[in-house]
């Protein structure tokens, strides 16, 4: 994040400088995002969880365009905005890198002036007021999840409107529907990391088998005190069902 | 199930108001349904049995417009009866679900209801039969109604093969009690069938009955949902 050096410096100079540049950045970033209803579109089934001393962010790995044509079999929908802090993403995919994209400079400027890494309810926050104020022409929802020293691991919701909400796990994107009975039966409070890995790969697996629009690999974030590890689980090495 | 026989097609497509779901076991089959027949946004009835018998072995579990399902029902029990006086003996699963299939297939564009048909025959033993929108197909187990989308999932990672009788009362309970949580359109009571060579034996779960799974709201209020 080398972005950091220059804005330093140029804020103790002129301040009038930094804020025309954000404009421009935001006037770039709206003209992207008029083509997102014909565009292309996630359909995907992302989900969190919290386990004993961490959490872990998963999504599968497709994104369709209409709804025959898979345009990347292994995109990667889990986005780090920053250290201890991922995003990901459901909707329209070109709405869902514009947001985030601004969501993690406007992070990376507040955790400068706060002098410390950010609260996981920053950048919320940050994405809930982008949503909010955008509503009519952004089609896209998010699930951020990470580590701070305040509140230890979390998850928060920021639906397609602009609510927000936190909660122990939660499941998004159009595969989630499949899965909400299973993630219900199986979820336990503070599971071990071993547990939480376990139910996130079934979880992903059983909805990827269910809705065409999901599919590919399994992309898992395991966010710990101690940082962000990311394990890819192979088509060929997913859990299998009684029918398969 | 819908009181009225207008669409009320959502983005996906048609959307039947219910959960209902089929099981063979060895020696028979299981039938489970919810109990809301909706209109629109209101509950007409919150007791109904969508659980309707077809013969004395052989039954089916409703599911869409509540009228064209009903309908079904009643034409198939009377093809049946008649079946069953020519051939002088206990009709066969597989007859039944024909005569559902045949009805459904014919009038598809006019119907838009889907029954699951479940019993237990001589010549097969238990045998549950989907018949979507005209197609027949046996399956070890069938899951139907706009609650079921919520519970494929659970469903295919809990589905094993050659269950006992207690278990797959249990399996079709659980998938029940875990739909009718998430779905709007599915509620009330669970209504259970268990057909074997013995006989039927119906029972009716209560509501405060059902098992009840993680909900952070009850269990834990401190660390339900917030702002």
């Amino acid at each position: 994040m080398s972005v950091y050096i220059t804005f330093t410096v140029e804020r103790l100079v002129d301040e009038i400088f930094i804020h025309n540049l954000y404009v421009e950045f935001i006037i770039m970033e709206r003209h992207n995002s008029y083509s997102q209803v014909k565009g292309v579109s996630t359909g995907t089934t992302i989900l969190a969880v919290t386990f004993n001393g961490g959490v872990i962010i998963g999504s599968d790995s497709r994104a369709s365009m209409g709804e025959s044509y898979v345009s990347s079999k292994t995109i990667n929908k889990l986005i780090q905005v920053h250290d201890k802090i991922f995003c990901c993403i459901a909707g329209s995919l070109a709405d869902a890198q514009a947001v985030t994209k601004m969501a993690k400079f406007q992070l990376s400027f507040h955790s400068i002036q706060m002098e410390s890494p950010p609260l996981v309810k920053a950048a919320a926050s940050i994405m809930r007021e982008l949503c909010y104020n955008n509503k009519e022409e952004l089609q896209a929802g998010f699930i951020t999840a990470g580590w701070d020293r305040k509140k230890g691991p979390q998850i928060y919701v920021v639906s397609m409107g602009g609510m927000l909400l936190s909660q122990p796990f939660t499941i998004g994107g159009s595969g989630s529907t499949y899965i909400y009975g299973y993630v219900d039966a199986k979820f336990k409070p503070d599971m071990s990391l071993e547990e939480a890995t376990q139910f996130s790969t079934n979880a992903l697996a059983l909805a990827m088998g269910r809705d065409n629009v999901s599919g590919g690999v399994v992309h898992l974030v395991v966010i710990t005190e101690a940082g962000a590890k990311h394990i890819v689980v192979p088509g060929d090495k997913l859990p299998k069902f009684h029918d398969e | 199930m819908q009181g009225s026989n207008c669409d009320y097609g959502g983005s996906k497509g048609l959307k039947m108001g219910t959960t209902i779901i089929a099981i063979e076991f060895d020696g028979g089959v299981v039938l489970g349904s919810d109990s809301r027949v909706s209109a629109g946004e209101t509950v007409v009835n919150r007791v109904m049995n969508k659980l309707s018998p077809l013969h004395d072995k052989i039954y089916c579990a409703l599911s869409g417009s509540a009228a064209d399902a009903q309908t079904i029902a009643e034409i198939v029990n009377y093809q049946l009866d008649v079946h069953s006086i020519e051939v002088d003996e206990e009709p066969l699963v597989c007859s039944a679900a024909t005569l559902v299939k045949n009805i459904s297939y014919k009038y598809k564009e006019e119907l838009s209801a889907h029954l699951i048909v479940g019993g237990w025959d001589k010549k097969d033993g238990g045998q549950v039969f989907a018949t979507l929108n005209g197609l027949i197909t046996r399956q070890p187990f069938a899951v139907g109604g706009s609650g079921s989308f919520y519970i494929y999932g659970f469903v295919d990672a809990e589905y094993r093969p050659r269950m006992t009788r207690q278990e797959s009362q249990e399996f079709v309970i659980n998938s029940l009690s875990l739909a009718m949580s998430r779905d709007g359109s599915s509620g009330g009571v669970a209504y259970l069938v268990t057909i074997d060579s013995e006989g039927v034996e119906e029972k009716c779960v209560l509501g405060n009955q059902l098992p009840r799974f993680y909900d952070p709201d009850i269990m834990e209020p401190s660390k339900a949902a917030k702002v």
